[in-house]
């Protein structure tokens, strides 16, 4: 039980960890203060929920790790975040189509687990519920305005969409460790968000001019280890790099 | 295309009933984007509870002067308010 | 400073009996310590150099960002991440709080920016210096940051409105920033070996080109006494420099580093310390645009600009028609 809820908190704090990163990348180059700004807001967001999420992880390893341990110490093989989050920026609209994407299905998740069994579990979810809800408002609207913007900006977030459409499948997978949460009443089903989530990306999609593509196919791995993309490990060798070069530092 | 996004006023009210004070301004689209971009930039550390937006070119107005922003502190990022960080004395002023 | 070598318009102070009678009344209210508001009448020369200086000081928090941001992706812990980010962000937000004083003026923002893109306008020559290890993010806050809010914490009383908020504004968070710096500092220089060796490193690479932020001496400048009088200026480059070195040697000898300048030392009649002065000749190489990054952050802003032209255009384009629907609709 504690190993399969310790691999769902990794779940959700990689998530988060990677994103945020991935957020973190634009802060100097967005194309406007406002835009800048505002996408800093989020990473931050999400790097405090990386601090909630791979807390507990921690604590439910009972290994006396922490959050940046796991963070800073644990190579790519043991991420268990969703391949989505860890692609490539691209340009300014690819990152927001893909933050929008991720967005959905985070404030959707992040409702039923305010339901949780486990109330440390609920806490954190009420908390960055509230975050995300704001995040998905905000990144929906960038895609509705880019989408039913110029030539341009709409054939730009078309291909953005086609991009990154074959990882949105995997948010959706379920394996052996959310069999064991949904058992114990921790988290939902992830197959139960589907409905819920076209129907959001659904209207935004559409009021933004745009197609989903036509096609279920799905990469998959992040979330159980399996595979990652080569992407991941260039990240990490930015992100660990000092916590590898020097270990035992405190910083 | 040469086509500047236009300029707004931004107007917060903070927590404490005080009524909405001028706190700068920002560049947005429309209103819309000009509420959230507001909420981004100038509520970094929790200083309002609601947002008037303002196009610039609306406004005609004598400007009084403003005693400077409404400051409330933020919950959890605490790590924004200088006395998170412990500065020993002998090292002066900071 | 983040505004350097700010080329004053005019030819110098004008007498009183050389001033208009509007110049009069204007220089009168100043005196008095009535702040200039946008509307005000202001003599044409006060304008154009304010437009100068906000903008310049605009344009280093912007530019000033890149160096910082640089270790966004390497911070060494989650906290250590999202409180650098957190003060990069912050560094964007003065920027927009600068430019939107500036656009008081009558220039608006993409002007300006332009202007900066194409090098006709100048930052801060600070920011062309690299950052190369992790002490780097404690020494920028600490050390430029710190000298920054000398020169800010005076131009609070500055004689125009909207500059004068913007800096009260910005004071409050640079004090954030400093600090953040300086607990850097502190956990590097009673680290390990190699951090503290980190930490040396850092002030002793940045300890010159800071103190040229505050530009070369201007004490005998027609240019600054004109500043000065408009309250645009508080004080002299020399003043605000010897401050900054006053208030950080004890600082330095709290961390227990070595002083960066051999010849820093307190001298008993003057009541402060003396120093080394930096070489000027590389300060003006920088400024002319040959500083180890000035092409490098000059590139970075550029393509920043020239990527989000499609962004800028597609949502403002979106506006426009939601704009008209609305009015179709009416």
């Amino acid at each position: 039980m504690d190993a399969s809820l310790f691999q769902y908190l990794l779940r959700l704090g990689d998530n988060t960890l990677v994103l945020g990163h991935r957020g973190s990348e634009w802060c100097g180059h967005a194309p406007v203060l406002e835009e800048d700004i505002a996408l800093a807001n989020t990473a931050l967001d999400l790097i405090g929920q990386t601090q909630l999420w791979l807390g507990l992880a921690a604590e439910v390893e009972g290994k006396g790790r922490d959050a940046d341990q796991l963070a800073m110490q644990r190579d790519i093989w043991d991420f268990r975040n969703l391949l989505l989050v860890e692609l490539p920026n691209g340009d300014f609209g690819r990152t927001l189509m893909r933050q929008f994407l991720f967005d959905a299905w985070q404030v959707i998740n992040l409702g039923r687990l305010m339901n949780s069994s486990n109330p440390r579990v609920a806490e954190i979810a009420a908390k960055a519920s509230k975050e995300a809800a704001y995040h998905v408002e905000r990144s929906a609207d960038t895609v509705v305005g880019l989408g039913d913007g110029t030539e341009e900006s709409h054939v730009r977030m078309q291909a953005a969409l086609e991009y990154l459409w074959p990882y949105v499948g995997e948010m959706f997978l379920g394996d052996e460790v959310d069999a064991a949460m949904v058992a114990a009443g921790i988290a939902p089903d992830p197959a139960s968000l589907r409905a819920e989530y076209d129907a959001l990306i659904g209207r935004v999609i559409k009021t933004a001019t745009l197609e989903i593509p036509d096609s279920s196919f799905a990469h998959k791995g992040g979330k159980t280890g399996a595979f990652h993309t080569e992407h991941l490990g260039h990240m990490l060798c930015s992100m660990q790099w000092l916590q590898r070069a020097y270990p035992g530092a405190s910083w | 295309m040469k086509h500047e996004w236009p300029l707004w006023e931004i107007f917060i009210r903070g927590q404490h009933g005080m009524s909405h004070r001028h706190v700068g301004s920002l560049h947005a689209p429309d209103a819309e984007m000009a509420i959230k971009n507001a909420r981004d930039v100038y509520t970094r550390r929790n200083e309002g509870v609601s947002i008037w937006v303002v196009e610039a070119v609306n406004v005609s107005a004598s400007s009084p002067e403003d005693k400077g922003a409404f400051y409330e502190p933020s919950n959890s990022k605490v790590y924004r308010h200088p006395t998170f960080f412990d500065i020993p004395d002998e090292v002066g002023s900071m | 400073m983040y505004a350097q070598m700010v080329k004053t318009a005019g030819s110098g102070v004008k007498d009183r009996d050389e001033m208009s009678e509007q110049e009069q009344d204007f220089q009168d209210r100043i005196d008095r310590g009535e702040k200039i508001e946008p509307k005000d009448w202001m003599p044409d020369n006060y304008r154009i150099t304010l437009i100068r200086q906000i903008g310049q000081h605009a344009h280093s928090e912007v530019v000033g960002q890149l160096p910082e941001g640089n270790w966004i992706t390497r911070a060494p812990t989650l906290e250590r991440k999202a409180i650098l980010l957190a003060k990069v962000q912050d560094e964007a937000g003065h920027g927009l709080y600068l430019y939107g004083a500036a656009e008081t003026l009558g220039v608006s923002r993409d002007e300006i920016t332009e202007d900066l893109l194409a090098g006709r306008m100048k930052y801060s020559s600070i920011f062309n210096y690299p950052t190369l290890n992790w002490a780097d993010m404690g020494a920028v806050g600490w050390l430029v940051d710190g000298a920054a809010i000398i020169n800010q914490v005076a131009l609070q009383r500055t004689s125009y409105g909207p500059y004068a908020r913007a800096m009260v504004r910005i004071c409050k968070e640079e004090s954030f920033h400093a600090r953040q710096g300086y607990h850097i500092m502190m956990k590097m220089a009673s680290g390990t070996p190699e951090q503290k060796a980190m930490a040396q490193d850092a002030l002793n690479r940045l300890w010159y080109p800071v103190l040229m932020m505050f530009g070369p001496s201007d004490k005998e400048s027609v240019h600054t006494a004109q500043s000065m009088a408009w309250k645009i200026k508080m004080d002299t480059n020399d003043e605000l420099r010897q401050k900054f070195v006053d208030q950080t040697v004890q600082q330095i000898e709290y961390l227990g580093l070595e002083l960066p300048d051999p010849n820093i030392k307190w001298n008993d009649e003057t009541k402060q310390y003396d120093y080394s002065d930096p070489d000027w000749t590389e300060f003006f190489d920088v400024i002319k645009g040959n500083g180890p990054c000035n092409v490098d952050r000059m590139a970075a802003r550029n393509k920043a600009w020239d990527d989000g032209k499609w962004v800028r255009d597609g949502l403002m384009a979106h506006a426009e028609k939601k704009a008209a629907a609305k009015v179709a609709a009416q």
